[in-house]
């Protein structure tokens, strides 16, 4: 089937194509059967063809079409040779990962939007874009080039800014006043930032190595020795800049906690699985041009470690289930790059994997205790949800349990994975971060467990009495994916788990896609390995061990905590006022200069138009006077006329 | 022989006896006569020159002129009568249809 993956991003299209066309008409059950439909056949027509892909050598596992020229841009590289760029696809281990993910999880999470949105205007629409997204995020995941990749990209940006404003009429945050719209719009906007960065960053390759084409940078790139050192590393930046827009990292996070203004299905599949992790995926691509561009490197650590830490400091405080998960997967997204940061790309994409399984699980969690709740998602008003959704919550806690960290769960392994790349490629600092941010999402994420399924409840109390379980299109994809969360980290068991027998199918199937930093990794003991991972089981066992003391042992201290460290609570309550921040340095006088402009266009700009306007008519009224009508007026104004052309003409 | 400049002074005399009808006169034939009053004023000023140069260019152009008076003449006059036949007038400011 390896053939056929020019028609994995083609087959969502067909259910955008008949949803949009006659979806209004068409029953909300036909819709939903095409709109899952398309996406179950996208992920048979990807499994079929990562099945043939694994049937090949691990070393020809590679496979590229190319339906004709894109851009025939003539001669551009350095030297003059013509560049060409393809509209191409192409199939590797990799991708081949991606696309299992996305049609996979997508899939899934698609099942579940037939029940979550059941009673919502805008079913067919909801479903135009969830499949339009899902065919720009394959778009994406299997361009051969840069360039097919940036159009799945700026896709992806289209249909996260659409759903994110889906219930464009409704206000969204008290504190920064948003409506669902303008969050649509923020988001939009924050990645056209990065989207810069990365356009320039394409125009250097371009216009320096001739290529997009991800092969061929890598080979380019790897010839290319040390005088385009400097180049690289810009190149680089650029690159990660944009990976920054779409995966939400410091600085430009702000987006994604606004986007769970969007339908909780869109924040679990979009905001959670495929699309934000789209920058984890793209630098992981780009691997061959980041091994020569060590600094680039180091940033992408830094920055991923910072927004680790810095984003589970803003979990622990907010209220709202679905922005507690935001804060969460900013988090994870900065252990991602962390690891691609310190060169342990595929712990990257192992994270990249299962983080896809628990938190859409997680998102899809609050997603049924919402609707179980007709809406309510402030974290303080419920409690006891226990007894009322079981299903709900054991698929929760399973998620919850696999995002701390704990043995043998999914994100255990690849979070250790990722601490261990970090500690045995030499950045302490990184992994001392990483484990304070394991500690930190294990106290969170448990904070959230216990506020919601434990206790009592806090709201008002008709409406914990008509909480209910979710429909079974709802359950059975929340009970697929608590499976995929529990066991799915088997794949990449660490030798030094197996007594040193290498089962980890992983790291083998992913080698041939990435590249290797040249400089070896020091050896380090496998009781060193088994430590740490000791070492940050002991961590998360911590946090959760806070969380049951503050949530559960002794409730109400949390506030009493809170009031203990008020300037600590207040900052991580407001988010570092980092939007304030950006609305005091940035929008203000941003707005103040578009003010000026505005009203240089108004006055000065229009003033000259409207001069000239004046200024004819005036003439206009004024010759209007000559015409009056009578010959002998008309014949008196010729005699004058010709008489001084006469006198200009003799004297 | 008579001397230019007298045919010359008679010219504009003539061309100014015209040029007053025009203004003052408020009937439409009248002021067609005194254009056509202007028109001889001008080709008897063309007269002269040819008699000065001894070409023969000047009284080509009166030919020319003559013509056009003829026809200037016709397509006149059927206005006059197109006008009066609408409007039962030829005084000229009561006929003011193109006024703004």
């Amino acid at each position: 089937m390896l053939k056929l993956i020019g028609l994995i991003p083609v087959l969502p299209l067909v259910g955008v194509a008949i949803n949009g066309l006659f979806g209004r008409r068409m029953s909300k059950r036909a819709v939903g059967l095409v709109g899952c439909g398309v996406v179950l056949a996208a992920l048979i027509v990807s499994a079929g063809a990562v099945l043939d892909l694994s049937h090949l050598p691990a070393d020809a596992r590679y496979f590229e079409t190319s339906f004709g020229t894109w851009l025939p841009l003539g001669p551009a590289g350095p030297h003059n040779e013509a560049v060409t760029i393809d509209w191409g696809f192409a199939l590797d281990p990799l991708s081949a990962i991606m696309i299992l993910v996305v049609t996979g999880v997508g899939f899934l999470i698609h099942v579940y939007s037939v029940g979550y949105m059941a009673h919502e205007e805008g079913f067919a629409r909801f479903f135009v874009y969830l499949n339009l997204f899902l065919s720009m995020m394959l778009t994406l995941v299997l361009g051969s080039n840069l360039l097919v990749t940036f159009v799945g990209w700026e896709g992806v940006g289209l249909c996260s800014y659409l759903l994110i404003g889906f219930f464009y009429d409704r206000p969204f945050d008290v504190r920064t006043g948003l409506t669902c719209a303008d969050a649509g719009r923020k988001a939009f906007l924050v990645n056209r930032i990065g989207d810069f960065a990365f356009v320039i960053g394409m125009l250097y390759l371009v216009t320096q190595f001739a290529t997009l084409h991800y092969r061929t940078v890598a080979t380019a790139v790897a010839g290319a020795g040390d005088t385009h050192h400097a180049l690289l590393v810009a190149v680089g930046l650029l690159l990660f800049i944009g990976a920054c827009g779409k995966s939400a990292q410091i600085p430009l996070y702000v987006w994604l906690p606004d986007a769970m203004a969007g339908p909780t299905p869109v924040s679990a599949l979009i905001h959670a699985a495929t699309m934000v992790t789209a920058g984890v995926y793209m630098v992981t691509r780009m691997s061959g041009l980041y091994v020569h561009a060590p600094e680039a490197m180091g940033v992408i650590a830094a920055v991923g470690a910072l927004t680790a830490v810095f984003a589970a400091t803003m979990g622990i405080t907010a209220t709202d289930i679905k922005k507690v998960l935001a804060y969460s997967t900013v988090s994870q997204l900065g252990y991602m790059f962390a690891a691609a940061g310190v060169g342990a790309w595929t712990a990257a994409i192992f994270h990249l994997m299962t983080h896809a399984f628990f938190k859409a699980l997680l998102f899809l969690g609050a997603g049924s205790v919402i609707h179980g709740q007709h809406g309510e998602q402030d974290i303080t008003k419920m409690g006891g949800l226990r007894t009322k959704m079981p299903v709900t919550f054991l698929t929760f806690l399973v998620a919850t349990l696999a995002i701390s960290g704990i043995v043998p769960l999914a994100g255990f392994f690849s979070k250790d994975e990722i601490l261990w790349g970090a500690w045995s490629g030499g950045n302490k600092i990184v992994w001392g971060a990483l484990a304070f941010a394991a500690g930190l999402t294990a106290f969170y994420m448990f904070r959230l467990a216990f506020l919601v399924f434990y206790g009592s409840y806090r709201g008002e109390h008709h409406v914990f009495d008509h909480a209910h379980e979710s429909p079974r299109s709802m359950t059975v994809p929340l009970s697929i994916l608590a499976v995929l969360s529990a066991v799915g980290g088997f794949v990449g068991i660490p030798a030094a788990l197996t007594g040193g027998k290498d089962l980890n199918v992983f790291h083998h199937w992913l080698a041939p896609a990435v590249a290797v930093a040249e400089a070896g990794a020091e050896e380090h003991s496998v009781a060193l390995e088994v430590g740490l991972m000791g070492l940050a089981l002991a961590i998360a066992l911590t946090g959760i061990g806070f969380a049951w003391l503050v949530y559960r042992k002794r409730p109400g201290s949390a506030g009493a905590i809170a009031g203990r460290f008020r300037p600590v609570y207040a900052l991580w309550r407001n988010l570092y006022w980092v939007d304030e921040l950006y609305e005091a340095v940035i929008l203000k006088p941003f707005y103040a200069v578009s003010r000026f402009f505005a009203g240089f266009d108004r006055w000065v700009v229009d003033g000259l138009v409207n001069a000239s306007a004046i200024g004819t008519d005036v003439v206009g009224q004024l010759l209007k006077l000559f015409q009056t009508g009578y010959v002998r007026n008309y014949a008196l104004l010729f005699l004058m006329g010709v008489a001084a052309i006469l006198v200009y003409l003799t004297v | 022989m008579i001397d230019p400049r007298l045919v010359l002074l008679l010219s504009a005399v003539l061309f100014s006896i015209g040029v007053a009808g025009v203004l003052l006169r408020r009937g439409a034939i009248t002021i067609l006569m005194c254009v056509e009053l202007m028109l001889n004023a001008a080709n008897l000023a063309f007269i002269a020159f040819a008699r000065i140069t001894g070409g023969t260019e000047a009284q080509i152009y009166v030919f020319f002129i003559m013509a056009l008076a003829a026809a200037e003449a016709a397509a006149g006059l059927a206005i006059v009568i197109a006008l009066f036949r609408l409007r039962d007038t030829t005084d000229v400011d009561e006929i003011n249809l193109l006024r703004w």
